[in-house]
């Protein structure tokens, strides 16, 4: 599982990232960058703005290619993996800025995410044989459930996304990415545009989540708060470099962490 | 004005309240006998009855066109292109154009004793829904890698090869003396449908003509509606929203998009096998550029995504153009004085109709429910309220 030379990880890794880089032409965004995500663990990725940390998230679900390096989902090389292969695989994610459909209801959206688990094609579809009458209800009703469990309000489940304020698209995004029962959530800055009693509601209920579904989570964040409350470990970036990982404690007080953040003081 | 419509609405919402159940299926059902007992209310060779099967021709172009464009949002310039492969399906496969061929499948007697392949025309218009599919693919693959604007230009160009193909297809010789097509001279003496019992199809009586179309529309009606509430209808119009999304919640990018792409060019192609046998030839001077954005302004005029405004959209422009400029309307113009007839300038009409549209009502003529959903449906002060005051993001802790 673990390649020669390097000491077994702690915990089976549900995703491991070695040696990646990504070059957009002569910009190197990423840049060598090896880490674990142990299963069933919180770990976040942190970095100042620009450090390359959505563009490492947009390599481990397939929407970038790594330039070098291999992406392990468990002991599945999905580095060169579409996008759709790799959900397919366990991996659901959010996006920084909300992406959710908006055209489309919040239950609709929901079971958008439900696509890669769902077998209907296109004479399923068609001629709607009573099994596919039953997976379309059974995923409806899964759809419903999920966006109570993110505590949408039923008022609003058949609204369309792009009318549901702010923090119920945030919801909605969640449970579009629960969706496809991920075994990896990916969530890109989940606090953004949050106050803290909503931040700090957020990080109880990533550990429910956690909990409840069996899930491993990588979190990109910038709210330091949820950050140390929230994960086991922490991985941070600057400049598309690896500068640190370990506990969140180790990490706070890394010299190099502190200059990425607060400058090289003189 | 706003507290019109909303009485308006709270009316209709209270109709629908007390309408049974079964209304829907109810009224698909009388709408369906109104269909087919329509042609006895006029004379069985009327220009209006040759109006009609045009229009509803163009409906079923409409429908499949507003796969491709309306749910999957792919702009498709080159629609033209199936309407003549389904109308050379026909040439090649329901008349003596293949004149070595001796191929005969349940067709009419006569037809029995001439050379050349000829099928049943519902045998043909499965092939044709073949070809064209199968045409949509090979078109498609290198197409949709491409995004937006793109794809227009691609198809345009597409459409284009395969009307200059058409033209030219007499020097391309595919055996035996026999060319691919008769270019501007075109397939003639193709067999009509042959479907004893209905009556039989020919000129002076328009009515089973009529009927065939009409069924073929409740079948592309059908899959239309059935594809919509679907898991492949969803996961089109996720990718018409947001493409990187739609990919990252497992969608399959190309082959999701050529599913659409081949679904409406088989419709294309089933509306063009019609074409060949009701207009009795198959002339590559039918199948011009302008024919594409002709089909797409009845899916724009009906409303974007909409089915029963991809219906509506059709019939309209139909009868327009084949009735009410030609045959109503026609002589307007000089009795008015001026030297030239309405037909000259039908572009013109069609043009400033999409105009008038496009500032009276974008949407459409019966828009897709989402779009009127965004149009109408508000967040009341009330939904804002509860925002405020439940506040916190996350779930049940």
């Amino acid at each position: 599982m673990s390649p020669v030379g390097t000491p077994a990880p702690p915990a089976v890794a549900v995703l491991r990232a070695e040696h990646v880089t990504k070059m957009f032409g002569g910009l190197v965004a990423v840049n060598d960058v090896s880490f674990d995500v142990p299963q069933h663990s919180i770990v976040s990725l942190i970095g100042p703005n620009g450090a390359g940390k959505t563009t490492l998230f947009n390599m481990l679900t397939g929407l970038y290619r790594p330039t070098e390096g291999r992406i392990l989902l468990g002991e599945r090389d999905i580095t060169h993996s579409r996008p759709d292969i790799i959900t397919r695989h366990g991996v659901a994610r959010t996006f920084q800025n909300i992406r959710l459909f908006g055209a489309m209801t919040a239950v609709e959206n929901v079971m958008v995410g439900h696509h890669a688990r769902m077998r209907a094609g296109l004479f399923g579809s068609i001629f709607r044989p009573p099994w596919v009458r039953r997976e379309e209800l059974q995923t409806r009703e899964h759809a419903r459930e999920l966006l109570a469990y993110v505590g949408l309000r039923e008022l609003v489940f058949d609204r369309l996304a792009s009318q549901l304020p702010y923090g119920d698209q945030r919801r909605v995004e969640i449970a579009r990415a629960l969706a496809s029962q991920p075994r990896l959530l990916l969530l890109d800055e989940p606090t953004a545009g949050m106050n803290p009693q909503e931040s700090q509601a957020l990080t109880e209920f990533m550990r429910a989540m956690r909990d409840d579904l069996k899930l491993t989570i990588l979190l990109i964040e910038h709210d330091m708060k949820v950050v140390m409350g929230v994960s086991e470990r922490v991985t941070v970036l600057d400049y598309g470099k690896k500068i640190a990982e370990g506990e969140p404690a180790e990490v706070r007080a890394d010299p190099g962490v502190i200059e990425a953040y607060l400058g090289k003081q003189a | 004005m706003s507290e019109l419509r909303a009485q308006l609405r709270e009316w209709r919402a209270a109709v629908d309240k007390r309408l049974p159940p079964w209304w829907s299926r109810a009224l698909a059902g009388l709408l369906i006998v109104i269909g087919i007992v329509l042609p006895f209310l006029f004379s069985p060779a009327s220009a209006f009855m040759n109006a009609t099967i045009i229009a509803v021709a163009y409906a079923v172009m409409s429908l499949g066109l507003n796969i491709v464009v309306g749910f999957a949002g792919l702009l498709d310039l080159g629609y033209v292109a199936f309407y003549a492969l389904g109308a050379y399906s026909l040439g090649w496969l329901g008349s003596g154009f293949f004149f070595k061929a001796q191929v005969h499948v349940l067709v009419s007697p006569v037809a029995r004793t001439l050379p050349g392949v000829h099928l049943n025309f519902i045998l043909i218009l499965i092939a044709a829904a073949l070809i064209c599919a199968a045409a949509g693919v090979v078109i498609g693959l290198p197409t949709l890698r491409l995004r937006g604007d793109y794809i227009a230009i691609v198809t345009l160009a597409f459409g284009e090869i395969i009307v200059t193909v058409a033209i030219n297809g007499q020097s391309i010789h595919v055996g035996g003396g026999m060319t691919l097509t008769a270019g501007n001279l075109g397939i003639s003496a193709v067999d009509a449908p042959y479907f004893p019992g209905i009556g039989s199809f020919n000129l002076l009586n328009l009515r089973p003509w009529y009927w065939l179309i009409f069924a073929i529309l409740l079948v592309v009606l059908f899959v239309n509606l059935r594809l919509r509430d679907s898991r492949l209808g969803r996961a089109w119009i996720a990718l018409r929203e947001d493409e990187v999304a739609a990919v990252s919640m497992g969608i399959p990018l190309v082959k999701t998009k050529l599913l659409a792409y081949a679904i409406g060019a088989a419709f294309g192609g089933m509306s063009g096998a019609f074409f060949g046998t009701y207009y009795t030839v198959v002339n590559a001077g039918q199948f011009q550029f302008g024919f594409s954005i002709f089909i797409l302004a009845m899916v724009i005029i009906g409303g974007l995504g909409s089915i029963w405004g991809a219906v509506v959209g059709g019939l309209a422009l139909g009868y327009i153009n084949n009735y009410l400029i030609p045959d109503v309307l026609n002589s307007i113009p000089a009795k008015l004085g001026f030297n030239f007839q309405l037909t000259a300038v039908e572009f013109g009409i069609f043009g400033f109709l999409l105009v008038i549209m496009m500032v009276l009502r974008p949407q459409g003529l019966i828009p897709e429910r989402r779009r009127r959903l965004e149009l109408t449906a508000e967040i009341t002060a009330e939904d804002a309220q509860l925002v405020e005051t439940q506040g916190p993001a996350g779930g049940p802790t």
